[in-house]
């Protein structure tokens, strides 16, 4: 077990070390949310009615729940590469612990994701965005964010342990989130949506999570919400961290 | 990690590893001795890789055994990792880490702390003529360099039992030549190490025994000298004046050859029976008949020619240069078993 932690943490710093040399990724931290922010609230924002609240406002928990989502594709394209250049085959060679490659990259991702969700949230407060709520509520908006991140990431994990190249990890892990984001209350009210979609939209899990950020950072009414989303974040480690644990053990490196 | 002396550095006995339908392991037997460079000499798709897989813990095997200092790769491969090395044609590095954090990073994962770590780490890069990019993430590092990175990380626990899968494949002639050097200073600080190579210069100069594999399975074992004479001896090889009938002087040699001398692009080869006198017998026997000689030269079989011999095709000629994944390193297994064994008698 204290295997297991310092191997982690090992592991953990060296994705942190290696993060600043790898610009792509960094840009993808960076750079592209405040692109899609600022997309979204110039272009769409004009023609999309958000009964009870500013477009901004309602823009800003929705797209970082999104942006938290993608963080998990540094893990997923991280661990693909680690296989075919061979490292990972280096890692089972070691007497380290076998949790550790998977749980360093994920604990990792945690630190990414609070990196962009910072930037979010500055970009966020300079074009108008502000929270309705005490600042309590507002850090464990952050916290679940954080939480839904881990969580994610160990799916994402999975899935660059599943396919072959980095370019299907994009193209699986685009064509598995994007529609997941969309069609769910991140950037639209749900009930614009058509019938079907719609009730797809009330199930989505993002639904959850982003309505979980809007009554933790807006006041909106929460229900069970808040419960909800951390029981998804829980439930998605629960399934995908075996999951992705059993498919390194299998790994075969080349 | 002291062991008794004279039990088996490794011991393989009839290991059996299958992908699928292939059968990449079939009931291999091997041995090495400690402190010894065994040299594992095979086509492309023989099981090298496999096995050294295997060896190293990352695959069980169907059926067999496999003992590395005398524990078993699969039960006690916990225990097992802390004493091997493994090195391979993949130079498993991390591009975005400098040269000094991946062998901190490779210490620490062995349970060292971080300041011994990062000694060990200095001390390697130096010994492997790396410390002056030591601080440099290794994306910039050249082939050569990288693949001592490699082996340096190998090295890390200084382990008892090293498995280098082909670790020269790639590499221009001058970094080949400094590899191989500082695998023999390994060896000579008693390290057992286990090759694998598609070079037969390479087994020649390094092993100490070499054993041949083909489809998984033990063809031939011994040292680079015994493998040698189990061709039988010398080879005299003839080359004609043009215009000269290469038949004629086929014949005229025949007696001094228990099997028939054959012709391979105007130049007749015989394996003679005796090394003493069979130039002057040769050139005697070539003027009796007329056959203007250009050329006459009496030369040892090679491991090539072992190779040939033993497995039916030429050493390198199914080398794959671009090391594409290949889980089994089995793709090209099929291609060889079409190729008959025809030369193997």
């Amino acid at each position: 077990m204290r295997r297991l932690v310092t191997d982690t943490l090992i592991i953990a710093e060296r994705n942190l070390i290696r993060l600043p040399r790898a610009p792509e990724l960094l840009i993808g931290f960076t750079i592209q949310p405040i692109m899609f922010v600022l997309l979204f609230r110039y272009v769409f924002g004009g023609a999309i009615r958000t009964p009870g609240y500013d477009y901004v406002d309602f823009l800003i928990p929705g797209i970082i729940v999104q942006n938290t989502a993608f963080g998990g594709f540094a893990t997923a394209l991280g661990l693909n590469e680690d296989v075919s250049k061979g490292l990972i085959d280096r890692f089972r060679s070691l007497p380290m612990s076998r949790a550790a490659v998977l749980g360093g990259r994920t604990l990792a991702d945690i630190a990414t994701n609070a990196l962009s969700i910072t930037i979010l949230l500055v970009t966020g407060v300079i074009i108008g965005f502000s929270f309705h709520t005490s600042f309590l509520h507002a850090a464990a908006g952050i916290g679940l964010l954080l939480l839904f991140g881990y969580g994610f990431s160990w799916f994402l994990a999975f899935i660059g342990l599943l396919v072959s190249s980095p370019e299907s990890v994009n193209s699986v892990g685009f064509i598995a989130v994007f529609p997941l984001t969309f069609i769910s209350s991140a950037f639209v009210p749900v009930e614009s949506m058509p019938d079907g979609l719609r009730q797809f939209a009330e199930y989505n899990p993002f639904t959850v999570i982003v309505d979980a950020m809007r009554s933790l950072w807006l006041g909106a009414p929460a229900g069970n919400y808040v419960w909800g989303a951390v029981v998804w974040s829980i439930a998605i480690v629960a399934v995908f961290a075996p999951l992705a644990v059993s498919r390194y053990r299998h790994a075969a490196g080349r | 990690m002291a062991r008794v002396t004279g039990e088996a550095a490794i011991e393989v006995e009839g290991l059996v590893k299958r992908f699928g339908d292939v059968c990449a392991l079939d009931g291999l037997e091997l041995t090495a001795n400690p402190g010894q460079v065994l040299g594992l000499l095979g086509p492309n798709g023989a099981g090298k890789t496999t096995l050294v897989r295997v060896l190293a813990t990352l695959i069980v095997p169907d059926a067999g055994s496999a003992r590395v200092l005398g524990l078993d790769v699969h039960n006690d491969a916990a225990e097992l990792r802390e004493r091997i090395g493994l090195a391979g044609q993949y130079a498993a590095v991390d591009e975005n880490l400098t040269g000094l954090e991946n062998l901190t990073m490779v210490g620490r994962l062995y349970g060292e702390t971080r300041g011994p770590a990062k000694a060990r780490g200095r001390e390697l890069l130096e010994r492997f003529d790396l410390i002056e990019a030591a601080d440099r993430p290794t994306k910039t590092y050249s082939g050569g360099m990288r693949r001592r990175l490699d082996l340096a990380a190998a090295l890390v626990a200084k382990p008892p039992v090293l498995f280098l899968d082909e670790p020269t494949t790639g590499l221009d002639p001058r970094s080949r030549l400094s590899l191989w050097a500082v695998i023999e200073g390994l060896v000579a600080e008693g390290t057992t190490v286990l090759l694998t190579t598609q070079y037969l210069d390479e087994a020649d100069r390094l092993a100490d025994n070499i054993a041949v594999i083909d489809h998984g399975r033990l063809i031939a074992e011994g040292t680079s000298d015994q493998l040698k004479d189990r061709l039988g001896g010398e080879r005299l090889e003839v080359r004609l004046e043009d215009g000269a009938d290469p038949q004629v002087a086929q014949r005229a040699l025949a007696p001094m050859s228990d099997e028939p001398p054959t012709i391979e692009g105007g130049v007749v080869k015989v394996n003679v029976r005796q090394r003493r006198g069979s130039i002057v017998e040769a050139v005697r026997r070539l003027s009796e008949v007329g056959a203007g000689v250009e050329d006459l030269a009496l030369r040892r079989p090679t491991l090539d020619d072992v190779f040939l011999a033993l497995t039916g095709h030429a050493a390198e000629e199914t080398a794959d240069g671009d090391g594409e994944r290949d889980p089994a390193g089995e793709r090209d297994r099929e291609h060889d078993d079409e190729r008959a064994r025809e030369h193997a008698a």
